[in-house]
């Protein structure tokens, strides 16, 4: 079965196609475009302009690269939610038109289950404690009973809203994650910064203001970049261990747009080896919001018998992780 | 001897010997995923916070293990050793008035805490230890003293969401510990399911 997936939940806009063998997935494309705000934070109403404007040459382009007909997918999937409202409709609205236009089923997809599901479709693992760690969201998600429930969140910020929030304090581009890491290298000196976790809830504005106090009384970039990681990462670590022992789950996996930074892959694989745990994670044009996530997602959703009709195919801002019936794991 | 019983994300749970008497020592693992620096830091202010909201939540008529030694630099607590079982597995071996018993119990031990502005921070099922009759509570790592609202109505919202995530099949559960806790809080419990309702839309994508 081949599925096309379509994501759009905030600045960017991803056409991805995927192909189910053996029960595992193989990417045939994966093709992103993403909204770079001129300045300031994203503005919903632009980025779902920039997500109109790209969506077509997208599909196309994932069509090229799969190097099949678009006769040749069997379901059209699209992120329902959570996420910007006007991104949100943009891809919904592209995922309607081409699944009328081809006379194929349409399958909603829940964006956060969907990157749960690209890892065990993809890196070996099967049930794990996820990580998830991206702009907007900050979760700890595990499998139980019938359920991704979410065993942990961020009581404040996502942790990527967070880095992209100091890196706008700071002067740096965004998204500034991949900046911050590199700036975080040549950080020397380890600036004291409140540690938050409440339970299994973690917290960052805190850590937050007191960053850009340090930046006010002069300390270096360098030293804020790198002390802001490491405490951030390691309350994250922490609240994952937390979950792993609290559900006694034995595989750790990673998930979102700031999955891709090293230190924070290196924290947690560590936690895992000290507690004889596995470790995974995405490869970087999978951790990131992307299509193909979302095409295997409704993939699955689509061989587990649920169906979606056009007409309940409407978006959801605050789609909730654990109100997906996930009927395609026992 | 010493004996490792439990291995929990940051401390490990070992059976000892203390003057004679069989003792658990709670000792904070050092973690090498995070700097030396924060890890010093936190395991050496977690020990030395938890044991002292032991005391006072034995003060405030709460049970919990009686503390023998305090170990700052070693990071290890020395007390009691309980002998019951944890609430965690209890809770599916019970009937549904023995259950609606048990939650109002835990809702009165949390609202004796809350009464002394004791913050236990971690409430969840896997944390309290049922022994003779009691709800005994322990791992207070990530409590404190704080008198706010907002401080009791997150702790409240931890133990909601143990709730509901490791024992769902059970959903009233928190309903009948926050009964328990409306008969025995001092203060406004409107005001603190206010909190609650509060952290609840707060938390992401609720209506």
């Amino acid at each position: 079965m081949i599925s096309l997936g379509i994501e759009g939940t905030a600045h960017t806009i991803g056409v991805g196609i995927v192909e189910d063998r053996n029960e595992k997935c193989r990417v045939l494309a994966n093709v992103i475009k993403m909204y770079h705000p001129e300045k300031g934070g994203i503005h919903p109403r632009e980025a779902a302009n920039h997500h109109a404007t790209h969506v077509p040459e997208l599909i196309k382009k994932a069509f090229e690269k799969a190097n099949i007909g678009s006769r040749e997918i069997d379901i059209v999937s699209f992120s329902q939610g959570p996420g910007l409202g006007p991104c949100l409709r943009t891809a919904a609205t592209a995922a309607r038109a081409l699944a009328l236009s081809l006379n194929r089923p349409i399958i909603g997809v829940n964006h956060c289950v969907a990157h749960i599901e690209i890892g065990r479709g993809t890196t070996g693992c099967d049930d794990p404690v996820l990580l998830y760690v991206s702009g907007g969201n900050t979760q700890v998600i595990a499998f139980a009973r019938g359920r991704y429930r979410v065993f942990g969140e961020t009581l404040d910020i996502g942790i990527g809203n967070c880095l992209d929030k100091l890196g706008r304090y700071l002067g740096l581009p965004f998204p500034s994650g991949p900046v911050i890491e590199q700036l975080a290298k040549k950080g020397r000196k380890y600036l004291d910064l409140p540690y938050t976790i409440k339970g299994m809830d973690v917290a960052f504005s805190g850590l937050l203001t007191a960053a850009q106090h340090y930046h006010e009384k002069g300390e270096s970039i360098e030293d804020i970049c790198y002390s802001v990681q490491e405490t951030a990462f390691a309350a994250l670590t922490e609240v994952t261990e937390r979950a792993m022992a609290h559900v006694g789950k034995q595989e750790v996996l990673l998930g979102g747009g700031v999955a891709c930074n090293r230190r924070l892959r290196e924290m947690v694989k560590t936690m895992a080896k000290e507690r004889g745990a596995r470790f995974f994670v995405p490869e970087d044009s999978l951790c990131a919001d992307n299509g193909a996530m979302i095409a295997w997602t409704g993939l699955l959703m689509y061989k587990s018998g649920i169906r979606m009709r056009i007409e309940e195919s409407f978006i959801d801002q605050k789609f909730r992780t654990d109100m997906v019936d996930v009927k395609w794991r026992t | 001897m010493e004996n490792i019983i439990y291995r929990g994300a940051e401390a490990e749970i070992i059976v000892s010997t203390y003057l004679g008497k069989e003792v658990i020592k709670k000792h904070r693992v050092p973690k090498s995923y995070r700097l030396p620096e924060i890890d010093k830091r936190l395991r050496a202010h977690r020990t030395k916070e938890e044991a002292k909201l032991m005391l006072e939540a034995r003060k405030a008529g709460v049970s919990v293990p009686i503390i023998y030694d305090v170990h700052l630099e070693g990071a290890t607590i020395t007390m009691e050793y309980l002998k019951g079982k944890r609430v965690k597995e209890l809770i599916s071996e019970l009937s549904n008035s023995e259950r609606k018993d048990l939650c109002h119990a835990i809702g009165e031990a949390v609202a004796k805490l809350h009464n002394k502005n004791i913050i236990h921070g971690d409430i969840t099922t896997s944390n309290m230890i049922f022994l003779n009759g009691r709800v005994h509570f322990i791992d207070f790592g990530l409590g404190e003293i704080n008198h706010e609202i907002e401080a009791k109505g997150v702790d409240l919202h931890v133990l909601m969401e143990a709730l509901s995530s490791a024992h769902s099949q059970y959903p009233d559960c928190f309903d009948y510990v926050f009964e328990g806790y409306s008969n025995e809080y001092k203060g406004n419990v409107k005001e603190i399911k206010k909190k609650i309702d509060d952290i609840i839309r707060r938390g992401r994508y609720r209506e």
